[in-house]
């Protein structure tokens, strides 16, 4: 295939996960990368993200967004990596050697470009209101959480003046402190499951400290509005996720904020062939990143949604590293090693990755996992193997599934299992 | 009166009860970090307050600030009506100062992102 320009590796999307893969791939070695940004900025969602709290795990103390990525950018900067600004990845094809990247700009037009390796780092998207089919009109004033906030604090436009928030989500609840920061009354928060989809901190700091209600088991079920909207619905649900006839409750309000799930934005995967796991969204991966695809790897929002910036940022180095192995050592990874495939037990929903090559896990492989419900007593994260015989289990004091798990398996436990199935399950 | 608070130290989200005419004595917690969260909660809340303000002379029209320290609750509101009235003027730096001690706190307004 013709190309413009060649690199060892590309990294798409210069958000979080982009910044921390593209600068530990340069660490260990590499200096021939780009990493391609269809936005103006680097940074991604934390140009948004103007509250603070990001940091308190990679750098022990409390950023704003901005703050946390600038440390990157920074790093980015001193180090001379090359980046496309204004550069949208159009598509990405995949061959034996060669990492195909095509992309668009204003500034050099449509070019291919063709690398060793690739980091998938695109983030995620808000899920819509069609995606969760609320009825009503199609009036102006609802809008996605996360594209309200970016109205807010990146142009300084107000959204609205009286507000509900759809979903708990910790967009939902940041934005709810948001608005009502800048004046607009925020009369309620409804969520239709049994638990906040937020952070317990955020729980307490925007809701509470604002004396906004939050309605859980509850959802918005008719929007009305003309131009505007006016009013919208709001009723009880039972375990089954039904609206409850008769408690139903009108609000008068002109704007619905949406905080209702994210998904990772894998249009470029698909295309490329890289298989997808339908319980997160985002590509399959071994222990070391790597997609099932060869030489692509992944990093961040678009492998999982994460609830901490921190944890993105610790993935990110080490898809950044994995793909510099791969770059230095050609296909690093032990042939025919043993693959143990992860399977959840209906508590846990997913984990990442999801497939263990043994031999090229060091000492340790960290697994990423969330649980499906509250558990405020003790429980026990057991791992079984085939035969169902315990290979090791963790007590947790309690467990959300706002929070994201993890466990770090020893490489000795692993070599002791039998077969090539390992189950992760919640007991007790 | 006891007031009742969730502990926010950790995920776990302890439901506090905070007596303030017992000494500020906190019950219900599950492990030792709940008592001073408790206790300062109830004493003194306070908390790092992050906004925007109008930057010219770059294509952001706005700039993302924060209190360098945490602000007395209660003067949340009040200092938001400083901030909204700043007006910046491309460049600043991450840490330039915009207000010092706003609100009679020991917490200065600074710029959180290099703009220009």
């Amino acid at each position: 295939m013709q190309f413009t320009k060649e690199y060892e590796l590309i990294v798409i999307g210069g958000g979080p996960a982009g910044l921390a893969a593209a600068l530990e791939a340069h660490k260990k070695g590499l200096t021939d990368i780009l990493l391609i940004e269809r936005d103006k900025y680097l940074g991604g969602i934390l140009n948004q993200c103007i509250h603070n709290g990001f940091g308190l795990h990679y750098f022990k103390e409390e950023l704003t967004g901005p703050e946390y990525s600038k440390r990157f950018m920074d790093q980015l900067a001193e180090n001379e990596i090359e980046v496309a600004l204004d550069t949208m990845a159009l598509s990405l094809e995949n061959s034996d050697d060669w990492r195909y990247v095509h992309t668009m700009s204003m500034t050099d037009g449509y070019q291919i470009l063709r690398s060793k390796a690739v980091i998938l780092a695109m983030g995620c998207r808000e899920r819509t209101r069609m995606q969760i089919q609320i009825p009503g009109t199609r009036a102006a004033g609802i809008f996605n959480a996360g594209q309200a906030q970016l109205y807010v604090n990146l142009e300084g436009y107000m959204v609205g003046k009286k507000v509900i928030i759809l979903g708990s989500g910790d967009v939902g609840l940041i934005m709810a402190r948001r608005m009502t920061l800048e004046g607009a009354k925020v009369v309620a928060c409804v969520e239709v499951m049994p638990h906040p989809g937020g952070l317990n901190r955020n729980i307490v700091q925007c809701l509470k400290d604002f004396d906004i209600p939050l309605y859980l088991s509850h959802t918005i079920t008719d929007i009305k509005g003309h131009d505007r909207v006016e009013q919208v619905t709001v009723q009880e649900v039972d375990q089954n996720g039904k609206p409850i006839p008769g408690t139903e409750t009108y609000y008068d309000v002109d704007t619905v904020l949406l905080s209702v799930g994210l998904i990772p934005e894998n249009e470029l995967s698909r295309e490329a062939g890289v298989e997808i796991d339908p319980r997160t969204s985002g590509p399959i991966v071994y222990e070391n990143s790597e997609t099932l695809s060869k030489g692509i790897f992944a990093c961040g929002n678009v492998l999982h949604v994460h609830d901490l910036v921190d944890f993105v940022t610790e993935e990110a180095e080490s898809a950044g590293y994995s793909a510099a192995c791969f770059v230095q050592e050609g296909d690093c990874v032990t042939e025919e090693a043993k693959i143990l495939n992860l399977k959840t037990d209906s508590n846990i929903g997913y984990s990442v990755p999801q497939k263990i090559r043994v031999e090229d896990v060091d000492k340790l492989v960290r697994v990423f996992f969330r649980v499906k419900k509250i558990y405020k007593e003790p429980a026990k994260i057991v791992f079984r193997d085939e035969t169902n015989k315990e290979i090791a289990s963790y007590n947790r004091p309690f467990m959300f599934p706002a929070e994201m798990e993890n466990v770090s398996l020893p490489r000795k436990l692993l070599d002791k299992i039998t077969g090539t199935e390992l189950t992760i399950s919640v007991e007790g | 009166m006891i007031e009742e608070i969730i502990c926010i130290v950790c995920p776990r989200g302890c439901h506090l009860k905070v007596d303030p005419e017992n000494d500020y004595e906190v019950t219900g917690n599950a492990c030792p970090r709940g008592i001073p969260y408790g206790k300062a909660e109830l004493k003194n809340p306070t908390r790092v307050l992050t906004s925007t303000v109008i930057i010219a002379g770059d294509d952001l029209t706005r700039c993302p600030v924060k209190t360098d320290q945490a602000i007395p609750k209660a003067k949340m509101h009040e200092a938001m009506q400083l901030i909204n009235q700043v007006k910046l003027n491309s460049p600043v730096k991450v840490g330039d100062v915009i207000i010092e001690n706003i609100v009679g706190s020991d917490a200065n307004l600074v710029v959180c992102r290099d703009i220009g």
